[in-house]
């Protein structure tokens, strides 16, 4: 049986995690707002700019003469992989299952005979990956002195991706992230980037549209932009999601870390009790020896 | 007079929504002025300064590329990095002309002949030392 002092140390120091923990939650908690909004922010963007993409991806889409990032290099041998996730872990399960989304999905490429190329964002997603797929790793983006994602930073990724396209270097490149649901949901979701797909709208009110200069020169411009975009609200979700899960987590430490001083402390109590019996126990046979 | 509804879009917010009587644009080919029933029209941007007529005044943003729908009713700009006027200080604006020379700088060092790329670039940057002068912020020549 523990002896009282060591029971004491072992309340106290439970009860320090969980005022840590606690801590933890609440930061995450503002944090997460602030993602929340900057993901809300984002939204419209990204909404009309899908729209346009897409309207204009249908009408150049069938020439010959379509961009390659939209009517891809005609192969898909080569994959290339963007895994994106934290910096910091204590995180519950929001590294560990993209990552596992992205190992799965390199396993079934692999074993297709593909080859594969992993670019990770996020130091976390790198560490999960090095050991089955660091022959693979191409490339690592590193975001951990970045305090708040920002357009720039999708700008700088979406350049490293489109040169590796441009020097030929892969054929289908697809992201890695948490969509953010709610915060107790976060889904691991693999999209296809280059080629852009796009879903054509079921309610087709097409507006013809005057292009100002040519379609194609509009499309070329804006693919790239379409690519930067992607990920800008990859990140965005992945920095809500991140937050979310780090929020229940803690939330769930804090949790088992009052069960555990709540345990401890009738433990400490009934170990008091007895020696305090056993005092007495002591005192009484030693008056009755007398 | 019938009014067109405006939207001002970047990635990281969302800057107006008025109801505006007319847009001019920093377009790609040439400035260009949207009002009520305008020609379905999308083009693409070029950095500059883009004016929004409005019953309480004009508004003037600084952008730098993107593109702007336009339609009968509505005209959305959708640039990469917009600023209401007013924000942009000296700072940000050398910024934005350093940023442009490097970008011209490296498309000439990749330039692999006859390729366009220097020579956006090149425009991309005397766009950008042109807003300087026309919101009144010394330029760097």
């Amino acid at each position: 049986m523990p002896n009282l002092k060591d029971l004491k140390n072992r309340i106290a120091s439970v009860k320090s995690t969980r005022k840590i923990t606690k801590a933890m939650q609440m930061v995450a908690a503002a944090k997460l707002r602030r993602a929340q909004d900057a993901a809300e922010a984002s939204r419209p963007y990204t909404e009309r700019f899908t729209a346009v993409m897409a309207q204009l991806a249908a009408s150049v889409g069938g020439s010959d003469s379509a961009p390659k990032l939209l009517s891809g290099t005609g192969g898909d041998q080569v994959h290339l992989l963007i895994v994106m996730t934290a910096e910091r872990g204590l995180c519950g399960g929001f590294n560990s299952n993209i990552t596992k989304l992205a190992k799965v999905h390199a396993q079934k490429l692999l074993a297709q005979g593909k080859t594969v190329k992993i670019l990770t964002v996020g130091k976390k997603g790198r560490d999960a990956l090095k050991r089955e797929f660091g022959s693979y790793a191409v490339g690592h983006i590193d975001l951990s002195a970045v305090k708040r994602v920002g357009y720039v930073n999708a700008q700088d990724i979406a350049r490293d991706v489109l040169a590796r396209f441009d020097g030929g270097e892969y054929d289908i490149a697809t992201i890695f992230f948490a969509r953010f649901e709610n915060v107790v949901t976060q889904h691991p979701t693999a999209q296809q980037i280059i080629p852009a797909k796009f879903e054509q709208a079921a309610d087709a009110d097409v507006t013809l549209y005057d292009y100002e200069p040519g379609e194609e020169e509009i499309l070329a411009d804006l693919l790239p932009r379409g690519v930067a975009t992607a990920i800008f609200s990859a990140l965005l979700e992945n920095a809500a999601s991140e937050q979310g899960a780090r929020m229940s987590a803690m939330d769930n430490a804090t949790r088992n870390a009052g069960e555990m001083i709540d345990k401890l402390t009738i433990q400490y109590n009934r170990s008091r009790q007895a020696v305090i019996t056993n005092e007495l126990i002591e005192i009484i046979s030693g008056a009755e020896a007398l | 007079m019938a009014n067109v509804q405006f939207d001002l879009v970047s990635p990281e917010r969302r800057l107006a929504s008025v109801a505006a009587s007319e847009v001019r644009i920093p377009a790609t080919e040439g400035d260009m002025t949207a009002m009520a029933n305008h020609l379905p029209t999308i083009t693409t941007l070029r950095p500059g300064v883009l004016v929004v007529v409005h019953d309480g005044g004009a508004d003037e943003y600084v952008v730098s590329g993107g593109f702007a729908e336009i339609s009968a009713e509505s005209v959305s700009v959708l640039a990469e990095q917009a600023l209401p006027k007013g924000e942009v200080t000296q700072g940000i604006y050398d910024q934005m002309v350093a940023d442009a020379e490097a970008a011209l700088k490296a498309a000439r060092a990749d330039a692999t002949g006859d390729d366009g790329k220097a020579v956006d670039a090149a425009k991309a940057l005397s766009d950008t030392v042109a807003i300087g002068a026309a919101i009144g912020l010394t330029t760097r020549v």
